[in-house]
């Protein structure tokens, strides 16, 4: 069972019993398609949370439209299949209204990126104590097949026969230019990666944003194949670390260092000239500026060089802790509300019978 | 030397302070205001400004004007025309002076009729001299050298002295209509706390003021309004707006709902008042979640239904329009969700702080799909505070969005309000769910989110943190009872049946009609209406006229008994502030062949001409 080293967390009830995967499937039919990627991360969260050990009925899901917006049904927690890329918002009136829940929200390009990126970048400017799940298909699949805001210029599809002319969002660039404390990119069927991430945003007392490579086998398939391909990944897929130096590629035969002349970061051979140059990633840094840079590393097209992993993760104040907080001192300067007081006033008259 | 002085004692007095959006005069209508409530008048307010915050200097719309009709008597409007008009610049005076019968009094700012200002505003020639006045009872006064002249020892630089001139024109105003005083120096003192200076200024001015009308001979008469004490029903009174009353109901109904308040907003006129006073409460457990946007506001909202506060989101129509997606996820999930809209002038941006009515249609259609929702609207200042409760009621009993309907008449105006005491509110107490509610065939004990209560047809509100009671909700069409997702034809179909019946079930006070003589005539009106319509029949009566007079505050589901109502009388006359929307509503439920007559100019009713046209209507 985790370490629960989170304040946050430690409002939620614990879990009488132990729990097991059973006990987080819903007894609703999954109605993905065969072969969706969204089977999968069904599976490592439901297989994730008895290790968080939260008592079920504190623990809520909440959606907006779109595939991966299906989600809450087949979780056997608390609920709310929203509206279309309005998840943040209503997740932060219940997160701010109610401290003693963990609060999930499933998303996906098109819900956060698209109809609800205000949304989005709002809650995670403020911080709200939120996991939002952003399934990232590069692709519309519920209404199949349109561009999304991640797909890659260019692209092909029922809307845009002559390729879609917009440039994508770089989900992990997006959340820290939010301000997000924490950002973290996993893949589908990457169980453990998955699991391993969810477990570090679960903890993380905030907003985290974790962003996961999800193929739509019907209108997008393959689209994340080059990290997932055993060899192609060797050299596609860099997995960050904190406290350890970025190294990729066969061997880890590649490393990413900083180029001195200009800032940015840069790809080199590893070799045992380069070796005191090459970064060590440091999630937990005050700035985001190299966190931003390592989101800038993948190609958009090839997906080469795409780091996965805790871009960021820093500790800065809660919203629904602050407003809490606020609550409190307004109790205590001027204690507990009295209503008649309240609707007396000032400056009353009487008038006799 | 003391002039001997003529007091008059008039029965009822209409005030209308008029200057730049600069000069303070909400601030001095809003203090005269104070000292007549506490003095006992009965009273009604109507503040007018522009949009603009501070619109050029000295052109017409430029203008700010508050209006304060007092009475010894009760009454119910903010009156059609001034007796009185202070007119602090020549665009003051432009704006206004329409507005005003022959003989009224008009107390000008000399100092700022000059030749730049006159010519501003298109006059060519000073009406102060050309004998276009000459109908009213003008006096002249240089309130601006007046007031330098009185804070000569302050210290103050011209601009700063100057600025005071506005309390000076109250302390004069004050006098002229014997209006106690200490309230508002009180006043003075705690606004400008930190600034001593200025404070003593302002009172200086408006002692200035007072004494100028005591001395100066060019004011003859002053008048006393006897306190209303008739008028009123025993018990403590204060005087109140109708955007504070709503919030004072809000509050009130989550301490009778035992249910913490929360309010997800964005700043709107004429609505962000609510947002502001609420966020001054949070001792008493209230949350006010400022959103980026209006959709997030009542999203916020509608997640903090979902977790068992009383949620409310405020608006005005554009937001309404913005939020209405999501009202229709709460008319699906069926949650308590108060929603809010101080109507003001549309479409579109419309009159951001202009009064209208018309956004009752979008209210009651307003969303894709069969999204019935119920519709409760206050008719004075004062009772925004009852329907806020009214409209927390039915949303807590029937587990359903409510859209409370005010505007930006009552949400600025405000009136005596006797102040209720605490056992007089409702319970408005809710049971949360907390155990299985249905037996499988097997024997087996489950939750089921859509099994209705029979009587009210409300789902049970389950919140996140019972246990055993975990379910999903959606806005996709829900099987009755399990709530699970479910595209069946017959089940929609019910479903869309069933919401409608939960919502035409409400109970809702029949209709009260007043008609003292049997008459032939109905006027029927719905919320801010209720003053200059009342008036009006009072005006008709008075000059032996019988009509009845009937006023909604259920516009959806209408009281039980309205369509008898309407049956009993040969001709209904439906005074709105829109082109006929509660008519359409009327005339499409009950075939009634209901006349409309209608104002949409961003303004009140004036009693006089409702009444005019109301008996156009009785003898026709």
């Amino acid at each position: 069972m985790t370490d629960i080293g989170n304040g946050l967390l430690q409002l939620v009830p614990r879990a009488e019993a132990r729990q097991s995967m059973k006990d987080f499937k819903s007894d609703q039919e999954v109605r993905w398609c065969p072969g969706c990627g969204d089977y999968a991360i069904l599976a490592a969260v439901q297989g994730f949370m008895p290790e968080l050990g939260l008592a079920r009925e504190n623990i809520v899901f909440v959606s907006g439209i779109g595939c991966s917006s299906r989600f809450p049904y087949y979780m056997n927690t608390y609920g709310m299949h929203s509206i279309h890329g309005r998840a943040p918002a209503i997740a932060t009136g219940l997160a701010t209204s109610r401290r003693d829940l963990s609060v999930w929200v499933v998303t996906g390009d098109g819900d956060a990126l698209s109809i609800g990126g205000n949304h989005l970048i709002h809650a995670l400017r403020r911080n709200v104590n939120l996991k939002i799940l952003l399934f990232n298909n590069r692709i519309y699949g519920l209404t199949k097949g349109q561009y999304s805001p991640t797909s890659e210029v260019g692209k092909v599809t029922k809307s845009t026969p002559m390729g879609s002319l917009d440039a994508p969002f770089n989900p992990v660039s997006l959340a820290i230019g939010a301000e997000a404390s924490f950002v973290a990119r996993t893949i589908d069927s990457d169980r453990k990666h998955l699991t391993e991430v969810l477990r570090a945003a679960a903890e993380h007392p905030g907003t985290a944003l974790v962003e996961i490579y999800q193929n739509c086998n019907i209108f997008n398939d393959g689209a994340f194949d080059a990290l997932k391909d055993r060899q192609q990944a060797e050299e596609t897929v860099i997995r960050l670390e904190h406290g350890q130096p970025i190294r990729f590629g066969a061997g880890l035969g590649k490393a990413v260092v900083r180029d001195p002349a200009t800032g940015d970061l840069a790809v080199v051979t590893d070799t045992d000239e380069n070796e005191s140059r090459v970064l060590v990633h440091d999630a937990h840094a005050a700035s985001p500026a190299t966190a931003f840079a390592l989101s800038r590393l993948a190609d958009p097209d090839t997906l080469h060089r795409t780091p996965i992993g805790v871009f960021r993760s820093v500790e800065r104040p809660v919203y629904d802790t602050l407003m809490a907080d606020q609550l409190d001192v307004a109790h205590e300067l001027l204690g507990k509300g009295d209503l008649g007081a309240l609707l007396a006033g000032n400056d009353t008259w009487t008038v006799a019978g | 030397m003391t002039t001997e002085h003529e007091v008059r004692r008039p029965d009822r007095v209409i005030i209308r302070f008029a200057g730049d959006s600069g000069d303070g005069m909400q601030l001095t209508g809003d203090r005269f205001m104070a000292q007549t409530a506490s003095f006992g008048n009965d009273l009604s307010t109507l503040p007018n400004f522009p949009a603009e915050i501070r619109a050029p200097a000295g052109t017409l719309p430029g203008v700010s004007s508050f209006q304060l009709h007092f009475a010894d008597h009760d009454i119910l409007t903010p009156g059609d025309a001034p007796n009185v008009l202070v007119a602090m610049n020549p665009a003051a005076l432009k704006a206004n002076i329409g507005d005003l019968p022959r003989g009224a009094e008009i107390i000008v700012n000399t100092d700022e009729f000059t030749k730049r200002a006159l010519q501003k505003v298109g006059y060519d020639a000073s009406p102060l001299e050309d004998g276009s006045l000459d109908g009213y009872r003008v006096h002249p006064v240089p309130l601006t050298t007046l007031t330098i002249e009185a804070l000569k020892g302050f210290g103050l630089a011209r601009k700063e002295a100057e600025r005071s001139k506005n309390m000076f024109a109250l302390g004069l105003l004050s006098w002229m209509y014997h209006r106690p005083t200490e309230g508002t120096e009180t006043f003075l003192r705690r606004k400008f706390a930190k600034k001593p200076q200025i404070a003593a200024a302002n009172i200086a001015a408006f002692r200035a003021g007072w004494n100028f009308g005591e001395t100066t001979e060019d004011f003859a008469v002053s008048y006393e309004v006897a306190p209303a004490a008739k008028a009123f029903p025993t018990g403590t009174y204060r005087n109140i707006s109708g955007n504070l009353a709503l919030a004072y109901g809000l509050i009130s109904a989550s301490r009778q709902a035992d249910l913490p308040l929360f309010l997800g907003s964005y700043p709107i006129t004429p609505a962000s008042d609510i947002l502001h006073e609420l966020s001054r409460h949070k001792n008493f457990g209230v949350r006010t979640f400022q959103a980026e946007d209006e959709i997030a506001g009542i999203g916020a909202a509608l997640g903090a239904a979902f977790g068992g506060s009383l949620a409310v989101t405020t608006t005005s129509g554009p937001g309404v329009a913005l939020k209405s997606e999501t009202v229709g996820l709460a008319v699906s999930l069926e949650l308590p969700l108060l929603v809010v809209d101080i109507q003001r002038g549309g479409p579109s941006t419309g009159l951001p702080t202009k009064t209208e009515q018309a956004d009752l249609l979008q209210a009651m259609y307003g969303r894709n799909g069969e999204a019935p929702v119920p519709i409760v609207a206050p008719k004075t200042p004062a009772d925004c505070f009852d329907a806020a409760l009214e409209a927390a009621r039915i949303a807590l009993t029937y587990r359903t969005p409510v859209m409370l309907l005010s505007d930006g008449y009552l949400a600025n105006g405000s009136e005596p309000w006797r102040i209720p005491d605490l056992e007089e509110l409702p319970d408005l107490r809710v049971q949360f769910a907390s155990g299985p509610n249905h037996t499988l065939d097997d024997g087996t004990e489950v939750f089921w989110p859509y099994k209705r209560d029979p009587r009210t047809l409300a789902r049970p509100w389950a919140v996140p943190g019972t246990p055993g009671l975990e379910h999903r909700i959606g806005g996709i069409e829900k099987q009755d009872g399990t709530g699970n997702i479910s595209y069946d034809p017959a089940n929609h179909d019910f479903m869309v049946r069933t919401r409608q019946a939960r919502i035409d079930g409400i109970e809702v006070p029949d209709l009260e009609v007043d008609d003292p003589h049997g008459a032939a005539i109905l006027v029927l009106g719905w919320g801010s209406t209720y003053g200059p319509i009342t008036a009006a029949v009072r005006r008709l009566r008075g000059a032996g006229d019988a009509i009845a007079q009937a006023h909604l505050r259920h516009l959806n589901p209408f009281p039980r008994n309205l369509g008898e109502v309407l049956a009993r009388y040969d001709k209904v006359v439906v005074p709105e502030m829109n082109l006929g929307q509660l008519a359409t509503l009327i005339r499409a439920k009950y075939l009634v062949d209901a006349h409309s007559y209608n104002q949409v100019n961003g303004m009140p009713f004036k009693a006089e001409q409702l009444a005019t046209a109301l008996k156009e209507a009785i003898d026709d």
